[in-house]
């Protein structure tokens, strides 16, 4: 079903650094639903970070309220560059339906820079691990 | 000067998804004092709604939380039905409490499987989490989406659950039965975690009365309190089933709680289904065609405890005011004393014990910040609670 | 009925600050009370009556800032609402903090989304507004 990831194995195993921003966890636990048995990304060598220093793709979610937003910064100061970010949900793409909020500050990519938009509410863990891969093809090529 | 050192458990903490920023004051091991910083899952929510109509309030509130999604569209709808007196139709009521039900199971295996991880049993997150994904798929095959189910409005449901579908709930039902039967051996008879969650985490009865706690937390300490039965709403009344409690009031015992619950909701399922096939299919609403002006104060069970929702209305489309209050407000601020004279392992467990659901605190998400450098005796730096540590002190 | 019991007796223990009494359902019962009394009665539901505190909610409206304080009587699912209203040029009102620990967050919350001064709160700082609106600033106030 997700399409060349014998290229991910080749290539490289990812670490990924999860910021949650403003958001109502349902990104959060299809995210961490990746790492389960069903879908099981760590067979693909994609591991979650603690540390964003460490990752090599940070997946935000949540609409970003005016307090996350230095920490978002932060995190993104924080890891090494080149790093890929990437908008997962709604509420990352775009902000949601709390876009017109009034502690909005997002979204994401006001912040900080995007490489890819993954839009659901929340997007299937499928559909995460297919816009990651898909990400990673375009940045590193196909095999 | 004593030596104390600050800990945060900080945002974006591997073991907790939301953000949410704890300090622990600690002397040595020994957790002295907490302070709790929020504001960074703050969404607005309450005003929001005050721009939307009613029915599209039901989207805004699903999402004050993913996964009590329906207990919040369940609580504002039983507020809104008070103030224009509106029955709902028995179908109808036999949907809400079967979502509200399945919503309940995956919730508790979500929360099996998340202390699991925190006490380093990854085996069980594993396989809590394995087992949750047959009720998500229920939830995809019923509703469309494995979260935020919009199944809820005025005077009733969305979508019918066709008798035809019964079949595959009830073979769900029974294999959710096995695996529930694994995992709560497997939790409950295991001796690591027996000394890592017993005695830990302990909330008196005087405890829960005074912060008002709320759900399975109150009922570990052996307050049978339940909006299922104090205030019967839906199908509730029309099925047989039990509050669940247990004495110690300790994160063992809400553990108990939580496990033993799930079976409660399994039956409650089946017994809505048996009901629900004698009522025509398809009657799942009736039709209203505006709200007068009026309070209504809805609420529901959530798996954390009861969600409260209160609505002024004007006569006109919107809401004048809509106060929602989840049960992790009043839940999560239990820490004072659940948390302090613990251990900083014990700590982080303790906290989960309460099932905290930070984005339906706050309508506010709190991040943490893996940033920061560890400093002692000073306040603000931030420091990572490593998931490696808790590991290590199994 | 329980319920006309404990309207009956909250009222007959404070005849001259009850301003009305409403029963609009069944199992909902409206209080209206003068300011001064609030901390009175929530001790005396709290600790006699053993109620349970569920939040309290408050809003500006024409009439003033209004407070609508909820509480639970469990054992038979009636919830009472006790409801006030402040002078939005002087909102004051007594804390609940030192009868129980459930209304501490409440209260810091409501003064910073209305600029309600709870008096007595032994903290009343910042809960969710921290970088997300200025100080002085009360978003849930209207313009009338």
């Amino acid at each position: 079903m997700v399409v060349g990831l014998k290229s991910l194995v080749l290539k490289r195993s990812l670490w990924l650094f999860h910021f949650g921003g403003a958001s109502c966890n349902n990104c959060d636990i299809e995210i961490l639903d990746c790492l389960t048995p069903r879908h099981d990304v760590e067979r693909f060598g994609m591991l979650l970070v603690g540390s964003p220093r460490h990752a090599d793709v940070i997946l935000v979610n949540g609409s970003i309220n005016k307090r996350d937003r230095e920490r978002l910064l932060e995190v993104y100061d924080q890891a090494a560059k080149p790093v890929l970010v990437v908008a997962i949900g709604a509420c990352g793409c775009t902000g949601g339906i709390f876009a017109e909020g009034n502690t909005f500050a997002g979204p994401v990519d006001k912040i900080i820079p995007v490489d890819a938009y993954i839009p659901g509410c929340p997007p299937k863990p499928e559909a995460i691990l297919a816009g990651i891969v898909k990400l990673v093809q375009s940045k590193f090529g196909s095999l | 000067m004593e030596q104390t050192k600050i800990i945060p458990i900080g945002p974006y903490h591997p073991l907790q998804e939301e953000p949410e920023l704890f300090k622990l004051y600690c002397e040595g091991e020994i957790v002295k004092d907490i302070k709790w910083e929020t504001g960074y899952n703050h969404r607005g929510i309450e005003k929001l709604s005050e721009q939307k109509s009613f029915d599209q309030v039901f989207f805004l509130v699903e999402r004050i939380c993913g996964i009590c999604s329906t207990s919040h569209p369940f609580a504002f709808a039983n507020a809104m039905e008070e103030i224009g007196g509106i029955e709902v139709p028995d179908r109808a009521k036999y949907i809400r409490t079967i979502i509200a039900e399945l919503e309940r199971i995956h919730s508790h295996l979500l929360w099996v499987g998340l202390a699991g991880h925190f006490l380093g049993y990854n085996t069980v997150f594993m396989w809590a989490w394995k087992y949750r994904e047959p009720v998500l798929d229920l939830f995809e095959a019923i509703t469309g989406n494995r979260n935020s189910y919009a199944m809820f409005k005025i005077g009733g449901v969305r979508r019918d659950i066709p008798n035809a579908m019964m079949g595959n709930i009830r073979a769900a039902m029974d294999v959710l039965k096995k695996n529930a039967d694994l995992l709560t051996g497997a939790v409950m008879d295991d001796p690591v975690i027996h000394a890592r969650t017993k005695g830990v985490g302990v909330l008196s009865q005087q405890d829960i009365l005074d912060y008002a706690a709320v759900g399975p937390t109150a009922r570990a300490s052996g307050i049978a309190m339940d909006i299922r039965a104090d205030d019967p709403y839906a199908a509730y009344p029309l099925v047989n089933w039990k509050v669940i409690t247990a004495q110690a009031g300790d994160v063992f015992a809400k553990a108990e709680v939580r496990l033993l619950e799930m079976y409660e909701s399994i039956s409650i399922i089946e017994q809505c289904l048996s009901k629900m096939e004698h009522e025509a299919e398809g009657s799942t609403a009736v039709k209203v065609w505006e709200i007068p002006e009026g309070m209504g104060t809805g609420r529901a069970e959530a798996p954390r405890g009861e969600v409260f929702h209160f609505v002024l209305t004007d006569g006109s489309n919107s809401p004048v005011r809509h106060k929602i209050r989840a049960p992790s407000y009043v839940n999560i601020a239990t820490f004072r004393k659940s948390c302090i004279g613990q251990t900083i392992a014990d700590a982080t467990i303790s906290l989960a014990a309460v099932d905290p659901c930070y984005c339906c605190t706050e309508r506010l998400a709190v991040a943490y910040d893996l940033t920061g450098k560890r400093r002692l005796y000073t306040g603000s730096e931030l420091l990572l609670l490593s998931q490696q540590k808790t590991l290590a002190l199994r | 009925m329980k319920k006309e019991e404990y309207s009956k007796q909250i009222a007959a223990r404070y005849p001259d600050h009850i301003l009305g009494i409403e029963a609009i359902r069944p199992r909902r019962v409206t209080i209206d009370i003068s300011p001064d009394i609030i901390r009175d009665i929530a001790g005396y539901l709290y600790s006699e009556l053993k109620f349970r505190f569920i939040i309290a909610s408050a809003l500006h409206t024409r009439a003033g800032i209004e407070i609508h304080y909820h509480f639970s009587h469990d054992p038979s699912g009636f919830i009472y609402n006790i409801h006030t209203i402040l002078d939005p040029n002087q909102a004051e009102i007594d804390s609940l903090s030192s009868l129980f620990s459930g209304a501490d967050w409440i209260e810091r919350e409501m003064h910073e989304i209305l600029g309600i001064v709870f008096r007595g709160h032994p903290k009343l700082e910042k809960l969710i507004s921290e970088g997300n609106w200025a100080e002085g600033v009360y978003p849930y106030r209207k313009e009338y």
